[in-house]
């Protein structure tokens, strides 16, 4: 019997439970987040957009995922 | 006349930089900076709505090939968040060039300046092409210059207000001593400040509310565009100086009786 662990992440400040093991490229993917288009914190350290897929995330991470809006 | 705007090693032909903030929707954000002419677009850096992501995206809207993209600190009230606000922009990859603002208190939206001077000496060290927003003070200026911003950016009056250049003097000494560009940034309201600011021999103007709260954004823009280039042919023409009393333009000779 294999049980689904989930892990807890804080994403842009709301809490997410998330598949175990997941990598940042994944959860963007389950978010539909284009990567292309955003930054990503991880633990108020910036991940390179080429490091996505090797980035796997852990429980208890804070991520902020942000990107440019109109202004002035 | 080929005249540019020399920015941080760059030529630009638009003396006039836009925001994007406050328009309908990113379609007539496009179309306003279209009509503006502008070269330079400020952005600012904000948390990707999670619940809703697949909203449509600015940079969908302005190809950073063909605009420079200006990110802002907008919304930051300390040096550590203007720091990581530039950081976060970079790693966009739409260059160095960012737009220092640390705001000091949220009714007036002046700058901390002690909290400017300390992220643009940090920006500066780790590379950034910094403009920094400041109050129309020449001794703010020349501490920025001097700590390595490629430019300074004095209001004309408080963000938004639309009161236009309100201490003329003051730019006035801030452009007889800056070696690097100033640009008048904030608080312009109509065409003809946006002139005044150029006429003085200002570099560029850089508005966001005055064209995106005007009742036809579009043709405010263009307005904009024709009023820092009247300006600024103005500026480069040399104006006559003012006199208390008349001159007249037809001969006086040749008068018949």
């Amino acid at each position: 019997m294999r049980f689904l662990i989930f892990m807890r992440l804080k994403i842009n400040g709301e809490e997410r439970d998330v598949a175990d093991g997941v990598s940042l490229t994944g959860l963007l993917e389950s978010l539909q987040i284009r990567p292309g288009r955003v930054v990503v914190e991880r633990n108020k350290e910036i991940v390179p957009r080429d490091s996505f897929g090797a980035t796997l995330l852990a429980d208890g991470d804070v991520l902020e995922i942000v990107h440019f809006v109109g202004g002035g | 006349m080929e005249d540019f705007f020399e920015l941080a090693g760059a030529k630009y032909r638009s003396r006039l930089i836009v925001g994007t903030g406050k328009y309908k929707d990113f379609a007539e954000t496009k179309r306003a900076i279209e009509a503006s002419g502008a070269e330079i677009v400020t952005v600012a850096v904000r948390r990707v709505n999670i619940t809703d992501p697949n909203k449509e995206n600015l940079l969908d809207y302005l190809d950073p090939k063909r605009y420079t993209i200006l990110p802002n600190t907008a919304g930051c009230y300390n040096a550590d968040d203007a720091v990581r606000t530039c950081r976060l922009a970079r790693e966009a990859g739409v260059g160095k060039l960012v737009k220092l603002e640390v705001i000091g208190d949220d009714r007036t939206l002046f700058p901390d300046v002690p909290a400017t001077l300390d992220a643009a000496k940090i920006l500066v060290k780790e590379g950034f092409i910094v403009l920094p927003y400041i109050t129309d003070d020449p001794i703010t200026a020349q501490k920025l210059e001097d700590l390595g911003c490629a430019a300074v950016m004095p209001l004309a009056a408080p963000i938004g207000s639309g009161l236009g250049i309100r201490n003329p003097y003051n730019i006035r000494i801030i452009l007889e001593h800056a070696k690097v560009p100033v640009i008048v940034d904030a608080g312009v309201g109509t065409a003809s400040d946006a002139a005044e600011a150029m006429e003085m021999g200002c570099a560029g103007v850089l508005m966001n509310t005055a064209i995106a709260g005007a009742k036809n954004p579009i043709l405010m823009a263009e307005a904009m565009r024709q009023g820092v280039e009247a300006g600024r042919k103005a500026y480069l023409a040399g104006r006559i100086p003012k006199k208390l009393y008349a001159t007249a333009s037809s001969p006086l000779e040749g008068l018949f009786a």
